[in-house]
């Protein structure tokens, strides 16, 4: 290519980092999808230790005789055809919560969704493990993820809030780094996120309850985790959406590139 | 009239999707994902000192409304027999691989040691109700009938109808001598209600809710669950593929 001298290409993914990447891609979205399920047994959540169909609900999905509606609070939509009240591929309808495109199985199958979804969350937390290990060891949160003096400045952190709103991503040597919005999403994920999302997990299991009863104490009861898990899971949720967006704007050939060979080409300085 | 474009997105999407199902049906898979519950099991009782306790709660903790769930009305006409004479003719039956089988009514079980605590009551579907619960633990049925040498499981035959057979669930010696595991004839200190399993209803504290077998009119004490219903250990377990560890 002609221009590939001023546009050189970086390594800018270690292995340990390519190898979690499209290993969470599967794990989160089988987590998310069977997650649904079985949210789907009970579509009720609660804040503090117990909750069932007699006490107040902050959030329910359900359904009427013809309308399907999310309830959060006093407030209430009308979700039919998505949430509640849906037609399913034989154009049956349904009164589940959600519809059968996004979970795991896709016909109703609690016990089934609990299998997928207790034996995927080893491989998430296996996974996780093994890459913050490998990610102290080869330096690659400190090196790329820790914020640098100045970058934490909220001049800054605007600064690429304008940038990112106006779509000037970074390019030329400023994309050899993660920017800071990018730092603060992936510490966010790896540090906020994920713990939060298995730590919430363990409070809902009867037995690590025994095990470990501050768990129930940090979270506030049973069913006030099995609301924050829910919480953090569409947290991740928009994280994925926001960051398949980016993928695309940022151009989504060097971009899949560089998370599967770890080659990635800088892209070209504006106003060249 | 539908686009082409929808028409093919539409069937990328069921393609797809079907596919995913067909995975998830696929025997191997399902073998895999199945080992997990014994994984979960085996780290669980690594951190769980096997007589750690579930948690406690106070008076002020009881749910308003405690949820009954699944039967709530046995329909055969012995259990109506029993319901009507208050359960004067009632037995519990303790038998299988002990070394002394007992015959128990209402009023012995009652002048037992109980037990009382206020405990959370979670159902595999999510939701949770705190009841006070009184009863006598098994251990000390266990312990006047004696264990023989052999035992590992004790199961327990229910009076309530499921399907083609009654109820039956089944737990190991860990949870079966665990302080808090008891035949509760008591909830929020009345006498236990139908809709809660009366007259007595196994409580075991660390597990999900379907594992609390309700009605129950036979404990039997065994060195394997091959030749329980379905071989997997409880109606659920057999009829649905549950896991049989409920710990989580």
């Amino acid at each position: 290519m002609a221009d590939a001298g001023d546009r050189p290409l970086v390594y800018r993914h270690r292995l340990a980092t390519r190898l979690w990447h499209w290993l969470n891609a599967l794990i989160v979205i089988v987590m998310l999808m069977s997650g649904l399920m079985i949210f789907n047994a009970h579509p009720r959540l609660y804040w503090g230790q117990y909750g069932a169909n007699a006490d107040r609900a902050w959030l329910q999905i359900g359904a009427s005789p013809t309308r399907g509606m999310l309830r959060i609070g006093d407030r209430s939509w009308d979700t039919t055809g998505v949430l509640g009240r849906w037609k399913d591929r034989e154009g049956n309808v349904q009164t589940r919560a959600f519809p059968w495109w996004a979970t795991i199985p896709s016909r109703y199958s609690l016990s089934a969704a609990r299998r997928w979804h207790l034996a995927f969350a080893w491989l998430l937390v296996a996974g996780g493990l093994a890459f913050l290990v490998a990610s102290l060891f080869n330096r690659h949160i400190r090196r790329d993820l820790l914020p640098r003096r100045g970058e934490l400045a909220p001049g800054n952190i605007w600064h690429e809030i304008a940038d990112h709103a106006r779509l000037r991503l970074p390019a030329g040597e400023a994309a050899r780094r993660y920017n800071i919005l990018q730092k603060l999403s992936y510490l966010g994920v790896i540090f906020g996120l994920l713990p939060l999302l298995v730590l919430t997990g363990l409070t809902m299991s009867p037995g690590m309850n025994a095990a470990w009863p501050w768990l129930l104490d940090l979270f506030g009861g049973r069913q006030s985790a099995r609301s924050i898990h829910f919480l953090c899971a569409a947290a991740m949720l928009l994280f994925i959406l926001v960051h398949l967006v980016m993928v695309v704007l940022a151009g989504p050939f060097n971009e899949v590139r560089s998370m599967v060979t770890g080659w990635f080409r800088l892209p070209r300085e504006r106003g060249r | 009239m539908i686009s082409r474009r929808k028409a093919i997105g539409a069937i990328g999407a069921a393609g797809l999707l079907s596919g995913c199902d067909r995975i998830i049906a696929s025997p191997t898979v399902r073998g895999v994902l199945r080992s997990a519950e014994g994984l979960t099991m085996r780290a669980q009782r690594l951190v769980t000192d096997r007589t750690a306790l579930a948690r406690e709660f106070g008076p002020v903790d009881l749910s308003p409304v405690f949820r009954s769930n699944g039967t709530a009305m046995p329909r055969s006409a012995d259990y109506a027999a029993h319901l009507a004479s208050r359960f004067a003719d009632w037995r519990l039956v303790v038998d299988g691989l002990v070394a002394r089988p007992l015959s128990l009514s209402l009023a012995q079980i009652g002048a037992m040691p109980a037990r009382t605590q206020i405990t959370r009551h979670d159902c595999v579907e999510g939701w949770s109700a705190i009841g006070q619960w009184t009863g006598v633990p098994l251990r000390l049925l266990l312990d006047r009938a004696g264990l023989r040498n052999g035992a590992r499981y004790i199961v327990f035959h229910c009076a309530d109808d499921f399907g083609a057979g009654k109820y039956y669930e089944s737990i190991d010696l860990i949870d079966a001598f665990h302080p808090q595991t008891i035949m509760a004839w008591a909830l929020n200190g009345q006498m236990l209600p139908v809709a809660n399993g009366a007259p007595i209803r196994l409580r075991v504290e660390r597990q999900l809710g379907y594992k609390h077998a309700k009605y129950v009119m036979r404990i039997e004490v065994v060195a394997s669950l091959a030749a329980i219903g379905g071989g997997k250990g409880g109606y659920w377990e057999d009829s649905n593929d549950y896991e049989w560890y409920a710990g989580i």
